[in-house]
């Protein structure tokens, strides 16, 4: 088989206004698994996901990142979420006297690069939204203005279920949550996974991981994978900490997928 | 490490198609440039008025003389207007139709283009249609007739209805509050007359459409809407020009009358073409228990200068200005509310909603008043600019006079520029640029849009789109 893989981000080097953040990250993920990225503040996170979905501010000093076979560098936001790349915001941003039933039309055709019948539309969303346990009203709110940590959240995963992407995201989608609205997103994302599709879960804290089991876990400390490995590294971690992980981090490890 | 996309639209090209064009001069009667006595003479001539009102155009002429050009808002702008360029008065055709077939054919081609006679079949109890300073067309339902509903334009109404005009005319706005609505009592022509009996609730809305063909033209209409007790109202205004490169002037008077428990709702949907000046004086009272309620849609225009206000005269009465202004590049929209607490239990809110793009320039003007005695009165003023370029600017002069202790009164102002944040998060959904800001700006109206009438409602939200376009980088 030489199917290329979903994501490949090599040696990726990027800066914001000249100050380096990520220093040589490399990372792999197939179709069909499902990749943990842990790590500790400002060990670059954020970042990588920012890069993926071609936020402006970052700039890329080396390094590439091929989705699917071909390099995504040059493309648009809009063109990667074309292309099948999702993130889930750790901060969803509101858009006042938007609706989330427009937002989401308007979303679904611009990954479809048409427009979705009204019917469709409907029963997809309807079909998630139940999924999810979210009420029907939740479509008329406008998006993220006003809404709870959970909420946020849980509109991230709606919005990825309904989109479908070939790759998801999802950046910190654990942080402020309680741990019933924890188990609520956590089975929404687990609902997603599929042979066709890739997921990469950034998380800071271990507990998100009681609830989905990654195929990979990687240690991200300044910039760089410093460990990866199976799900049982995210056990070491909590035992060890990041400490532990630090004085590694002289040496780049590449991963083992 | 991205290439911006920019889309290349001119921005005046749609409006020039949609709205912009012109018909040939055709008139009956052509005032020569410029003002003088003789000029307001000649107006009140042709159209046979009473002695009182010749009377009071000729008073209004000298203060208009006297009144100094306002000192604030935009003086470059306004000491650049070329008054004794303007056509005062033109008069297109001899007869006014009651159906649009008596129109002349020009002005009938105009007015569909519009799509005035299209919205007067779908969803409005009555017409009128100003070309140029005349009326040329007016309809309303039977059915309002026979309740006693008065919906004329200003010159048949003084013809028809002379006591009234003669009681009500220039008193909540008097010639000399300033100097535009000095110029307007001047030099009126055209505008409405509604007045709505005792208790008689109009559902649907009546309009009115204020068309600008000539160069260098001066639109003066006069407008009295009386609600009496317990009466309801809605009155839509909608106003476009052709673009010219000389200036053209549009300076009105508009005044309600909502009598106690009464209710007017007065909607403008203004849409003028860059080289209009925009110079309105709008101000309502309101008695007992009455509501009066401005919404007020500003795009287009070069300099807009306009401040609905609502007198709250009786125990309960209720005022609210709701507005957007949109000003695209070398444009200026100078808007706001004024709202005069002078009875207990009164209640007033404003919301002004602005948008500025590229070199666009939008202030917020607000004065509340609330005199001694209007106990218990409650006012909250709302301004949210929101800046859509670098170069983009937007002003608040909020002015509060609270002469009352026992008061409520609260404000509130944000200014917000796009923010690339919500501009990632819609389009990493799949939104290009100009789409997500386009709906970013829809949102940001959307507490004014979901006010309007539906149809009025699509209209605007499409408006907006036209500005919109060219808005990225």
């Amino acid at each position: 088989m030489t199917n290329n893989p979903l994501l490949s981000v090599e040696n990726l080097h990027v800066s914001i206004e000249d100050k380096p953040i990520l220093k040589g990250l490399s990372l792999t993920v197939n179709a069909g698994e499902v990749h943990a990225l842990m790590g500790p503040n400002g060990s670059g996170k954020s970042t990588l996901s920012f890069c993926l979905m071609g936020h402006p501010r970052y700039t890329i000093t080396q390094g590439e990142i091929l989705f699917k076979g071909k390099s995504i560098l040059e493309l648009e936001p809009y063109e990667r979420a074309a292309a099948g790349i999702f993130l889930a915001f750790q901060y969803p941003t509101a858009i006042p006297g938007v609706s989330v039933a427009n937002f989401l039309r308007a979303a679904m055709r611009g990954v479809r690069g048409a427009d979705v019948p009204v019917k469709e539309f409907r029963l997809t969303v309807k079909t998630q939204l139940k999924a999810l346990g979210v009420p029907d009203a939740f479509m008329n709110r406008y998006v993220n203005d006003g809404f709870s940590g959970g909420e946020k959240k849980r509109l991230e995963i709606l919005q990825m279920a309904v989109l479908g992407p070939a790759l998801a995201v999802l950046d910190e989608t654990d942080s402020g949550l309680d741990i019933d609205a924890l188990k609520t997103v956590a089975e929404g994302i687990n609902s997603q996974r599929s042979p066709e599709r890739g997921i990469l879960l950034i998380t800071h804290y271990q507990r998100l991981l009681n609830y989905i089991t990654p195929d990979f876990v990687h240690v991200m400390v300044d910039g760089r994978i410093v460990r990866s490995g199976t799900a049982e590294l995210a056990h070491e971690l909590e035992a060890k900490g990041y400490e532990g992980f630090r004085t590694q981090s002289s040496a780049p490890v590449h991963t083992v997928s | 490490m991205s290439n911006v996309i920019k889309p290349r639209v001119d921005i005046n090209e749609d409006y020039e198609k949609l709205y912009g064009f012109h018909m040939p001069d055709n008139y009956v009667f052509k005032a020569k440039p410029g003002l003088d006595e003789k000029i307001v003479r000649e107006i009140s001539w042709m159209k046979s008025e009473p002695a009182w009102m010749l009377e009071n155009r000729l008073r209004a002429y000298q203060h208009f003389l006297r009144k100094p050009m306002p000192n604030w808002a935009n003086t470059a702008l306004l000491n650049s207007i070329q008054f004794d360029n303007i056509y005062y008065y033109l008069k297109s055709t001899e007869k006014k139709g009651d159906t649009w077939d008596e129109v002349p054919a020009d002005i009938k081609e105009t007015f569909e283009r519009l799509g005035i006679p299209e919205a007067e079949r779908k969803f409005l109890a009555g017409v009128s249609a100003q070309y140029e300073s005349e009326s040329v067309y007016h309809s309303m339902h039977e059915g309002l007739q026979k309740q006693g509903v008065i919906f004329l334009d200003m010159d048949t109404a003084l013809k028809e209805q002379p006591e009234i005009i003669k009681r009500y005319f220039g008193t909540i706005i008097p010639a000399a509050d300033n100097k535009f609505s000095a110029l307007n009592t001047a030099v009126w022509s055209g505008g409405s007359f509604i007045y709505v009996p005792k208790g008689v609730k109009v559902e649907m809305p009546l309009q009115a459409y204020f068309r600008i063909n000539a160069k260098n033209m001066g639109q003066f209409e006069r407008t009295l809407i009386i609600a009496d007790e317990g009466a309801e109202v809605t009155y839509i205004e909608g106003c476009t020009a052709p673009v010219y490169s000389s200036d053209s002037l549009h300076s009105a008077v508009v005044e309600l009358i909502a009598m106690p428990h009464a209710r007017i709702r007065y909607v403008t949907i203004q849409n003028w073409s860059k080289n209009v000046y925009n110079l309105v004086t709008k101000r309502a009272v309101a008695y007992e228990g009455a509501t009066v309620e401005w919404l007020d849609g500003n795009l287009g225009s070069k300099l807009t200068m306009k401040y609905p206000g609502v007198y709250l005269m009786g125990r309960g009465a209720r005022g609210e200005v709701l507005s957007v202004a949109f000003a695209g590049n070398d444009q200026h929209q100078d808007a706001g509310a004024k709202m005069v607490h002078a009875a207990p239990d009164t209640s007033s809110v404003i919301t002004s909603k602005s948008i500025s793009k590229g070199t666009g320039r939008t202030s917020y003007r607000g004065l509340v008043k609330v005199y001694p005695g209007a106990t218990n009165s409650k006012s909250t003023v709302r301004c949210d600019a929101l800046l859509l370029n670098k170069e983009s600017r937007s002003d608040t002069y909020p002015t509060m006079e609270i002469d009352e202790k026992r008061v409520s009164i609260g404000h509130e102002a944000t200014v917000s520029k796009i923010g690339d944040e919500q501009l990632f998060y819609a389009m990493s959904r799949g939104l290009k640029e100009q789409e997500a800001m386009n709906m970013i700006v829809n949102g940001f109206i959307e507490p004014f849009v979901k006010q309007l009438p539906l149809e009025y409602a699509v209209e605007l939200n499409r408006l907006v789109q036209l500005e919109m376009e060219g808005s990225v980088g």
